[in-house]
């Protein structure tokens, strides 16, 4: 059993915990994921590391509700516990692994979306820590939508962008990034994290402006430890496993339209079952509606 | 009584009834017929049988308690020598071991060795009789690293001799293979396993679950920082192969591996739980051995039309002949000397079919079996929904890439001796599939076992 030592919801639709997890704040880094399970009948989340604190033994997870289990997760306050949190899975940030010397002459541009920005946090604070410089465009729909404003100006040049103008930069993220190139901006990398079709369009971008990018894969997974293969992406001609390959991959060779089909493969199962955890037994399909039978 | 050349015959569900729960498929012996059926136990003095056990069970002697109704004496012999008796007595091939060289099946059935053990185990479970727990505590403490058949007999086993006891599990539930990837009809997981696993935690073992060496912490810090003067290595084979043909990351393309985690570890066929599963229409398993078999049945369960999709002849099926009768019993379709060479994805990214090529036999190839050559020009095309790839699997390299001085071999396979499963760095041994690669149940406890041994020596010294 895991405690949960902080809940927050830091926008209409994202959460923050702060769980006790002493051997996974040991060892994790940047870059790397967990695997949590509210309870016996909840299906296994995996969600990249936001924070971490090798001290006080903690992980901080930030994630958008779903399905029925991240549904249930939303429910859970302060002094709960998940039933069961482990990790750290995956491969740390080359930000981090990679000569340290060689990663300070790097200028290094983050672009995160939505829910993305959590993973995005801990390799801008990392880099800060490390005396090393980046600048950080965090974009989403609407004002409300965004998060970690407060940490995000803290760790880098922090540059704000909503789809609606409601504040900040009037655009998407990789609006931005054409504007900060266009102004004089070099980047020698471009870190993109957030939904599928983000990363998607940040790496067509960023192919055209010649910036080499990663991005952070969240595929469907169950065991995270390279066991199922259910996290298959392709990169370039090579099928490589999300889970202990990545999650971080060079964008400018992934079939994001694949990774998207593939990502949406249980919708309308999971679909069926939300509204079964929320309204009750009264899913059974077939009457037409929805066109989930289909 | 019977014919004494035949085995007491034994029950089970009726296959067509079978083909839509996930109820145990064998009924079992009830007291009289396991009586019955250990009559015809002849108590060779040179028990062939029990050169055939990799536990080394004293089988004459436990069926000679049978004979004359002593079950609960029946149940500790057994479990000297075996930790997880109602599980072995169900899945272990019997047919090619113990049973494989009883004096009976010379001229006739050999006797049902393994029903019998599973009848033992399962009146004792009933009855509540546990083993018994060991002497005093040595104050020696050694990691288990994996708690599937070979880490849970090589824990208890070490157990029973007063070592201080820990197993790491990486998912959330303790079992291994017996509980993500054996399903349900063939080894019930709360029923069976979960009884076995608390056995072993009765003789003093922990289990910590939900940590995974080489990520949440190494080998080398278990030994130098955790204190632990001995580890063994039970993680399995964890990483399933595919094809490499085209099409293979489409949607409704699955490992066995993932197919059957879903519906095994994670319970997607009961609908309290929240594990979504794709349940084809027409599913495709492609590979010939007992997880094919597995995921064939599994699939069926669902709702599926099924095929198994085999390159060889049925001959040549590695999976166990029971296992293949069951899944014909209940409607799986054999597709044989037939090999796939392409899956065919729709403009949605999902699967709708399968091209193969039709193959014939050749000349035995290392393995001793026929090797399949392909006919040239014999495509052709099967309708499917769903492909499960179920190919064998390999060692999962989480440990050995972070273990210091641990040799591998070309397979990516431990290196550990064959006596003892001792490995390259001193105090670490090892055994299962994480060394074989993919094998037994059964196998993988007598490798669980035999390290045991080894570790006790080494740490006697």
């Amino acid at each position: 059993m895991f405690k949960i030592l902080k809940a927050e919801q830091l926008s209409a639709n994202v959460y923050m915990k702060v769980v006790h997890a002493p051997r996974v704040a040991k060892s994790c880094e940047p870059g790397q994921f967990i695997i949590v399970k509210v309870d016996e009948t909840a299906e296994r989340i995996p969600l990249t590391i936001c924070d971490y604190d090798r001290e006080a033994g903690t992980i901080t997870i930030v994630f958008q509700p779903i399905g029925v289990s991240t549904h249930k997760m939303v429910d859970l306050k302060e002094g709960d516990f998940f039933e069961d949190f482990v990790g750290p899975l995956g491969k740390p940030s080359e930000l981090v692994t990679d000569d340290l010397e060689e990663v300070q002459k790097k200028k290094v541009v983050f672009i995160a979306g939505g829910v993305g920005t959590a993973p995005v946090y801990p390799q801008a604070k990392w880099l800060h820590d490390h005396g090393i410089e980046c600048d950080i465009i965090v974009g989403a729909r609407t004002k409300d939508l965004l998060i970690l404003e407060d940490e995000m100006s803290k760790v880098g040049n922090l540059h704000l962008c909503t789809d609606d103008g409601s504040y900040g930069f009037h655009g998407v993220g990789t609006a931005m990034l054409e504007k900060l190139v266009s102004e004089g901006h070099h980047y020698d990398l471009c870190v993109a994290i957030g939904p599928m079709i983000m990363m998607k369009f940040a790496c067509l971008t960023t192919k055209k402006l010649g910036i080499p990018t990663i991005v952070s894969m969240n595929p469907i997974m169950v065991d995270g430890t390279g066991m199922c293969g259910a996290c298959r992406v392709l990169v370039g001609d090579e099928v490589k496993f999300a889970c202990v390959d990545g999650p971080e991959f060079d964008g400018h060779l992934i079939d994001f339209d694949q990774a998207m089909k593939r990502a949406a493969m249980y919708k309308t199962e999971e679909g069926r079952r939300l509204l079964a955890y929320q309204e009750g037994d009264t899913h059974h399909g077939g009457c037409g509606n929805c066109g989930g039978d289909k | 009584m019977g014919d004494v050349l035949k085995k007491v015959p034994v029950r089970e569900q009726d296959p067509k009834v079978r083909a839509t729960n996930f109820d145990e498929v064998c009924l079992g012996y009830n007291k009289d017929e396991a009586v019955e059926e250990a009559q015809r136990c002849i108590n060779c003095k040179n028990a062939k049988c029990m050169e055939g056990c990799p536990v080394q069970i004293h089988i004459p002697d436990f069926i000679k308690e049978v004979k004359e109704g002593n079950f609960e004496a029946a149940y500790q012999v057994i479990s000297k020598s075996s930790a997880l008796p109602a599980i072995c007595g169900r899945v272990c091939p019997q047919e090619s071991q113990c049973e494989g060289r009883c004096i009976r099946g010379i001229k006739g059935e050999p006797v049902s060795i393994g029903k019998l053990e599973r009848f033992v185990a399962d009146w004792a479970r009933e009855q509540g009789i546990k083993p018994e727990a060991s002497v005093e505590k040595n104050g020696k403490k050694v990691a288990v690293i994996g708690s599937g058949p070979a880490g849970l007999t090589c824990a208890g086993d070490l157990a029973k001799l007063g070592y201080d006891v820990t197993i790491f599990e990486a998912l959330h539930k303790a079992g291994g293979v017996l509980v993500y990837g054996i399903p349900e009809f063939r080894l019930p997981k709360d029923g069976v396993v979960l009884p076995e696993v608390e056995n072993v935690k009765a003789l003093g073992v922990k289990i910590e679950t939900d940590v995974i060496i080489g990520k949440s912490v190494t080998i080398d810090e278990l030994m130098e920082e955790e204190g632990f003067d001995a580890v063994f290595i039970g993680s399995g084979a964890g990483l399933p192969k595919f094809m490499g043909i085209p099409g293979e990351t489409a949607c409704g393309v699955f490992s066995a591996n993932e197919y059957l985690t879903r519906n095994n570890l994670m319970k997607a066929f009961d609908p309290k739980y929240d594990t979504p599963i794709a349940i084809g229409k027409k599913v495709a398993v492609v590979g010939g051995g007992n997880v094919a078999m597995d995921a064939a049945r599994t699939a069926l369960r669902l709702g599926a039309e099924v095929h198994i999709v085999y390159r060889r002849s049925e001959e040549e099926l590695p999976a166990r002949v029971e296992e293949v009768h069951h899944a014909k019993e209940e409607g799986i379709i054999f597709d044989l000397l037939t090999n796939p060479t392409e899956i065919l994805v729709g403009e949605d990214g999902w699967v709708n079919g399968i091209r193969c090529i039709r193959m014939e036999l050749g000349e035995p190839d290392a393995s001793g079996r026929r090797r399949p050559v392909e006919i040239p020009g014999s495509e052709f095309d099967i309708e499917v929904d769903t492909v499960i790839m179920s190919l064998g699997t390999s060692p999962n390299p989480l440990i050995s890439s972070t273990t210091k001085g641990l040799e591998t071999n070309r397979r990516k396979c431990i290196v550990a001796s064959e006596d003892v499963g001792a490995t390259s760095k001193e105090g670490v041994f090892a055994g299962g599939d994480a060394v074989t690669g993919a094998a037994t149940v059964i196998l993988a406890m007598g490798a669980g076992k035999d390290a045991a041994r080894g570790i006790h020596e080494y740490l006697s010294k």
